[in-house]
């Protein structure tokens, strides 16, 4: 990997993803509060935190799939904060589920045919592909980046996990991503699977930032550059994967399983 | 990158030869030719009554099912209203085009009655669908029920449009280069070519960018927003396509009735729509038409049947509703879905004996 000063002098200045006092309440329960985070373009950062810490819902007021209750979400310089989730999609945000969220009734192709089609035009095109449509060819690549040509024609309700979840990457990757929010990619994955896993996000180009929530420290501390740690639905610390690994109160937290 | 750029080159005739033997299954099915060889001569082989009591009855149901199908297989919507459009488009060609109630009818020429109903239909479909993707599963089944209880009560009581129960009669069919368009054999080649379009067109679009979509929407409905998909216009889009389909066939019905009263739009018609999809099966296109001649069998010959027998003849919703019972407990996906295990059982123990005989 470059070093990260080359790597973001690359990509500008300015930050792909800013959060400004970002709430999101469940009834009385506040799963966030109060999250400023900015991400600079190319950034790659890992959340940890334990459970219920507010990861998976600090990416859903991210994507849209749960709006937050209060603050400003920029995405590029532009305010995000009141789009549905598909106009964010569009201008180059991803992301992938911690449980797999695929289409089981279609086929591997297709699952990614559908990824390539949503961020391009002719969603709605009653015509079918040719045999030199371009976006075939993207998702034939991208099938292939991911291992899974030997299944492709297969149905994905058909595909053993660790399959599922290379698919569910692939489906993040299609387009022109900009961004990419990673839930727990390594979930269930064997040794191997990590390995390739770890491979495929060091060998993303390098303008695609992503923010990553992993358990396995191994798995987190080896493909990101910084940390942010949450707890109980607020930012707990934020600094260098270093500071944070030997930051004693982390520690506390983390091994000393205090509250939970 | 370029690494699967070079492969793209091995990867390319494999794939086209794959997806050629995909998109139309029929090209390779004998039966589907037989079929579609006997639909073309049945003129030769059936009386008037079978042409157009059994077949051109079956095949208009069947592509009001198929407007079913659309939705809810490929999907995920339930709607109970499709018959509803179809009655609502019958309604507008006999209010628009000539009919026996003078004082209603506009006189309109077919040519221009048709498309205004074709289009008032589907613009009718399409909210009703704008209403009901706002919600999911039973929710959408209340909704498009409600509309089409709604729409009976409607044409029950508006004298104005309507006519009120009694409907309007003697609708005028299309006369034109000379031939009654609907005597027989001329109204049984009608049907079958707007039931094949409609079969057709279904089979293409769900392999084409919009139905693959919609097949996306019907699996995970959160992910597809998540691919940059707006679901609730697609799912609208779909209420569209299938209203079209369902007005197509409203025509077709009121030609061959020549009339159309409250009886036709009843809430017991709507649910014979779900029924003859759900019998049928509801994975396929041609479930619907499998569904549907089932269904006038049924109600054309349970008669005599059950009279023999020593029943009510009126019961022959009961054969179907019994029929609808087994479907739904041992095949969710219906006739189709029976006789597709029973070839792959029979592909399997057919590859057995190919193996053993191979061995000894």
């Amino acid at each position: 990997m470059d070093s990260v000063a080359q790597r973001l002098s690359a990509v500008g200045a300015g930050a792909a993803l800013e959060l400004r006092g970002v709430t999101r309440l469940f009834g009385a329960l506040a799963a966030l509060t109060d999250i400023t985070i900015t991400v600079r373009p190319g950034e790659r950062r890992a959340v940890l935190g334990s459970n219920g810490a507010g990861k998976t819902t600090l990416f859903n007021c991210i994507t849209g799939d749960f709006p937050p209750s209060s603050g400003t979400i920029r995405f590029f310089g532009e305010d995000v904060t009141h789009f549905p989730p598909y106009e964010r999609i569009r201008r180059g945000l991803r992301r992938t589920y911690q449980i797999s969220a695929l289409f089981p009734g279609l086929t591997v192709q297709d699952n990614v045919y559908l990824a390539c089609r949503g961020v391009s035009r002719g969603r709605f095109s009653f015509l079918r592909p040719g045999q030199n449509d371009a976006l075939m060819h993207a998702a034939d690549n991208l099938v292939q980046a991911v291992h899974l040509s030997a299944v492709k024609d297969q149905r994905v309700a058909e595909l053993a996990h660790g399959q599922q979840r290379q698919l569910e990457i692939a489906l993040a990757l299609a387009g022109a991503p900009r961004f990419v929010l990673f839930d727990e990619p390594a979930a269930g994955l064997s040794p191997t699977e990590r390995a390739e896993l770890i491979e495929i996000l060091t060998s993303l180009p390098a303008h695609i930032g992503y923010i990553i929530i992993e358990h396995d420290m191994d798995v987190a501390l080896r493909v990101v550059e910084s940390v942010t740690m949450m707890h109980n639905g607020r930012i707990f610390k934020e600094g260098l994967p270093e500071e944070i690994q030997s930051d004693p109160e982390v520690q506390e937290l983390y091994l000393g399983g205090g509250h939970e | 990158m370029s690494l699967a750029h070079d492969a793209r080159v091995a990867v390319r005739p494999a794939t086209a030869t794959q997806r050629a033997a995909r998109t139309w299954p029929e090209i390779n099915n004998p039966a589907a030719w037989v079929v579609a060889a006997i639909l073309l001569i049945m003129p030769l082989i059936a009386s008037g009554f079978f042409l157009i009591e059994i077949f051109a009855t079956t095949l208009i149901l069947g592509t009001m099912a198929l407007s079913l199908m659309f939705l809810a297989g490929y999907g995920g919507m339930v709607s109970l209203m499709q018959l509803t459009i179809a009655g609502f488009s019958a309604y507008m060609v006999a209010v628009f085009g000539v009919s026996g109630n003078a004082n209603i009818s506009l006189g309109w020429p077919w040519w221009l009655a048709v498309p205004m109903a074709l289009a008032l239909a589907t613009a009718f479909g399409t909210l009703g669908g704008a209403l009901a993707v706002r919600t999911e599963g039973i929710y959408t089944i209340m909704i498009t029920l409600a509309i089409g209880a709604a729409f009976y009560y409607f044409t029950n009581q508006n004298w104005a449009i309507f006519n009120g129960h009694t409907g309007i009669n003697t609708v005028a069919t299309p006369h034109f280069w000379g031939v009654n368009w609907r005597a027989d054999i001329p109204f049984y080649y009608i049907v079958l070519a707007v039931a094949a379009l409609c079969y057709f067109a279904v089979e293409y679009i769900s392999r084409a960018p919009f139905g693959l979509a919609l097949q996306g929407v019907r699996d995970n409905p959160r992910r597809m927003a998540a691919l940059g998909f707006n679901v609730n216009a697609h799912r609208i889009a779909a209420y569209a396509f299938a209203s079209f389909v369902a007005a197509l066939a409203g025509v077709l019905q009121v030609w061959n009735y020549r009339q159309i009263s409250p009886g036709s739009v009843s809430v017991g018609a709507c649910i014979d729509v779900l029924i003859i999809a759900v019998v049928g099966g509801i994975t396929r296109p041609i479930g619907p038409f499998i569904g549907a001649l089932i269904f006038v069998l049924l109600r054309t010959f349970a008669l005599d049947f059950l009279v023999r027998l020593g029943l009510d003849g009126n019961r022959f919703r009961l054969l179907i509703g019994l029929g609808f019972l087994a479907i739904v407990f041992w095949s969710s996906d219906g006739v189709i879905g029976l006789w597709q295990r029973w070839r792959q059982s029979q592909h399997k123990s057919a590859n057995r004996a190919g193996g053993g005989r191979g061995h000894g």
